[in-house]
């Protein structure tokens, strides 16, 4: 009998470890996200409107009816973007030039895919369009990859000052060589409806969601199930450490640059094929901006960052009919995205402390906390 | 074509100058605060959330208070307050600058955008033009001293510029010569040697990003009063993070982020002078120019931006 209570208590122990592994991860994931929904509430409130009915009709213009198709729809390129977020960040390396990578892949395809479509089957257009694309959006990380790799430089400037770059680039591109000629506007010609990438049957989404969720599919089994995702994940959280495994460290930034760059290009051709159809000067959706903080909150896990970009395609869909509703300008979806940034690291700060079974405050702090006694008499003392 | 036209007359250069001093004036506000967070090992990510802030508080102290220097004070307690948050979370927390510094762009972004909408979107007022301190003398210097195009005159800047280069002048005297320099240079080099020395790495690095704050805010609030004279949102189209690459080129240097902010400053303005002087460069590669400068300089020099190596890097006492 005894025994039996001797073999059963780890197992039990184990399934309950597992369980309250599970429910910390769900709560440090969602608390952050009720926060900031709170949080913009009452900066709601302040400005004379009402939360709840804004928040009502996020879900009314996000979800409810055939609405949850449309933020469906948004959700291939942000899929594609966040998994290319993903997979350079986990080699702790910082591309944050995906905004002129987006628009340039999308300027590429927009100038080409209306030419293409009219000239070879439809599908061989769609696989050399998202291959162009690729190619594009990997082409412009090259020189923050290169100068990383061999001179260290650092990347956060490089990628920026190369995002600056290609957004002029792709603007020059669509008033130059792809402008249509048959419109003063400066704009590209327009894909046929036609021959926009085919929605998955019964519905209204296209099938650039599907490759968003084959490459989140991808990327996850490269990071999670090879070495060579193995390999970068150590440099990541030690370059020195993987140097000394003989990891070559040259060849392992470029490659996870360009992948990165590549995911993104593939999320501009499954933006313009599956939705736009054409590219506009000034257009900018800076995508990337708002998706940074949902791949931290899936803490880096690419499978993780499924959920959390449907609930914020939820979000930007109906935040779309709200703000209108309200009579409040889109832009407020990004106090709602920093707000959640900001509780998450919080979250994650607590979440950590309590883990580690310290105080919720810092050393120093605490002391400086500890009341005008302590430091007087400090000062006493010399 | 170049050659015969007006690029070579001394009022296109002069227009130059006074341009990229408008231009870059922001620029250099913002770039400074960031050498000094950088300094003491802070990197702040959140400038352009920061500059907005100050940009929008700016413009409403101008507007509402009816003087530019209402509008400059507003602008600095703004862009403080902003990077209060950074404080707390980055210095006293620990946690990651870079997260906190998106959220700080991010939530500035929005808050101003939809805060003046909201309350102006209808009128989009204007401020009026703000007074100017002519140098005396140098003022009466022919032809560069003269007013062209309607830009203001080179000798004849708001008081805010001049305040704004000495103050530059002003820092590096700072960090070379004084126990606050050198405190903020150990909060970023090594902090632990501050520690030891017995003076608080976080009180200096609150200090330092408080300073960079305010400094973004003025920067904000100089591009929204001097610059455009009114406010639009996302006025700042970018500059938060010019500042950080300006500063990381300057290596801590604060003479040489005004020298690199005058340049992208005057990259700014130039598509607007090169169309006055009759030459048609379209404004994308005019843009591009300064950007596409620095990628071939990196390239050809390879040269390493100097960062400090306990850069975005929280202190934690006794930690390895």
């Amino acid at each position: 009998m005894s025994e039996s209570a001797v073999t059963a208590a780890p197992a039990r122990r184990s399934v309950s470890l597992r369980v309250q592994k599970v429910a910390d991860v769900v709560i440090r994931s969602i608390v952050p996200v009720v926060l900031a929904l709170v949080a913009g509430g009452i900066v709601l409130l302040a400005l004379g409107r009402h939360p709840l009915g804004f928040y009502g009709n996020i879900w009314t213009g996000g979800v409810q009816g055939s609405a949850w198709q449309d933020s469906a729809i948004r959700m291939a390129p942000f899929l594609l973007i966040a998994a290319g977020l993903t997979l350079i960040f986990r080699a702790n390396i910082w591309n944050l030039g995906y905004n002129g990578q987006f628009l340039l892949s999308a300027a590429v395809v927009s100038g080409y895919g209306p030419r293409l479509v009219e000239h070879v089957p439809l599908w061989l257009a769609f696989v050399l369009l998202f291959l162009a694309a690729g190619a594009v959006g990997a082409l412009w990380t090259l020189v923050p990859a290169v100068l990383k790799a061999w001179y260290g430089t650092n990347e956060i400037i490089t990628t920026l000052m190369m995002s600056f770059i290609g957004i002029d680039i792709a603007s020059l591109l669509i008033k130059g060589p792809f402008h249509d000629p048959t419109t003063p506007l400066p704009q590209t010609a327009v894909v046929p409806l036609e021959k926009m990438l085919p929605p998955i049957p019964g519905t209204r989404i296209h099938v650039g969601l599907l490759v968003a969720v084959a490459a989140i599919l991808v990327v996850h089994f490269v990071l999670t199930r090879t070495s060579w995702g193995l390999r970068l994940q150590i440099m990541g959280a030690n370059p020195r450490a993987a140097r000394h495994f003989g990891i070559d460290l040259k060849r392992l930034i470029v490659v996870s640059f360009l992948g990165s760059g590549c995911l993104v290009g593939l999320a501009a051709c499954a933006d313009i094929m599956g939705l736009w159809g054409y590219i506009r000067t000034g257009w900018d959706p800076a995508y990337g901006d708002t998706i940074i903080p949902f791949v931290f909150l899936a803490r880096l896990n690419a499978l993780a960052v499924i959920p959390f970009i449907a609930f914020f395609a939820v979000l930007s869909t109906g935040g779309d009919l709200a703000a209108q509703q309200a009579n409040l300008p889109t832009d407020f979806i990004y106090v709602l995205v920093g707000l959640i940034l900001l509780f998450m690291t919080v979250i994650e700060y607590l979440g950590r402390q309590r883990s580690l079974g310290t105080s919720y405050l810092p050393p120093g702090l605490r002391q400086a906390l500890r009341g005008p006694r302590g430091f007087f008499r400090k000062k006493a003392a010399a | 074509m170049i050659l015969a036209s007006q690029v070579w007359t001394q009022i296109f250069w002069t227009s130059v100058i006074a341009g990229g001093l408008l231009a870059g004036l922001p620029l250099m506000f913002t770039a400074l605060g960031e050498t000094i967070s950088e300094r003491a090992g802070v990197l702040n990510i959140g400038l352009e959330g920061m500059m907005l802030c100050g940009a929008y508080c700016g413009f409403l102290g101008a507007y509402y208070g009816g003087n530019q220097w209402i509008g400059y004070l507003a602008g600095i307690a703004a862009g403080a307050l902003a990077s209060l948050v950074m404080v707390v979370l980055c210095v006293w927390l620990g946690l990651d600058q870079i997260v906190v510094g998106i959220a700080i762009t991010l939530a500035g972004e929005g808050i101003t955008s939809v805060l003046y909408q909201t309350r102006f979107s209808g009128s989009q007022p204007r401020l009026g033009n703000v007074a100017t301190a002519p140098i005396p003398l140098l003022d009466r210097i022919p032809l560069i001293g003269k007013a062209v195009n309607g830009q203001t005159p080179l000798f004849s800047q708001p008081l805010v510029v001049y305040l704004g280069l000495a103050f530059a002048i002003g820092l590096t005297w700072v960090f070379r010569r004084t126990n606050v320099g050198l405190n903020l240079r150990a909060a970023g080099e090594k902090p632990e040697a501050l520690d030891a020395a017995g003076v608080s790495v976080v009180a200096t690095r609150s200090y330092a990003v408080l300073a960079t704050g305010a400094l973004a805010g003025l920067g904000g609030a100089y591009l929204a009063i001097a610059g455009t004279g009114g406010f639009q949102p996302f006025l700042t189209q970018g500059q938060g993070y010019m500042a950080i690459v300006i500063a990381m080129l300057a290596r801590g240097r604060p003479l040489a982020v005004v020298a690199f902010s005058l340049m992208f400053g005057i990259a700014l303005s130039l598509s607007t002078l090169l169309q006055i002087a009759g030459i048609n460069l379209s404004t994308e590669i005019v843009n591009m120019l300064p950007f596409a400068a620095i990628i071939v300089a990196l390239i050809v020099f390879a040269r390493r931006a100097y960062l400090p190596p306990a850069l975005a890097l929280p202190y934690v006492r006794g930690a390895r």
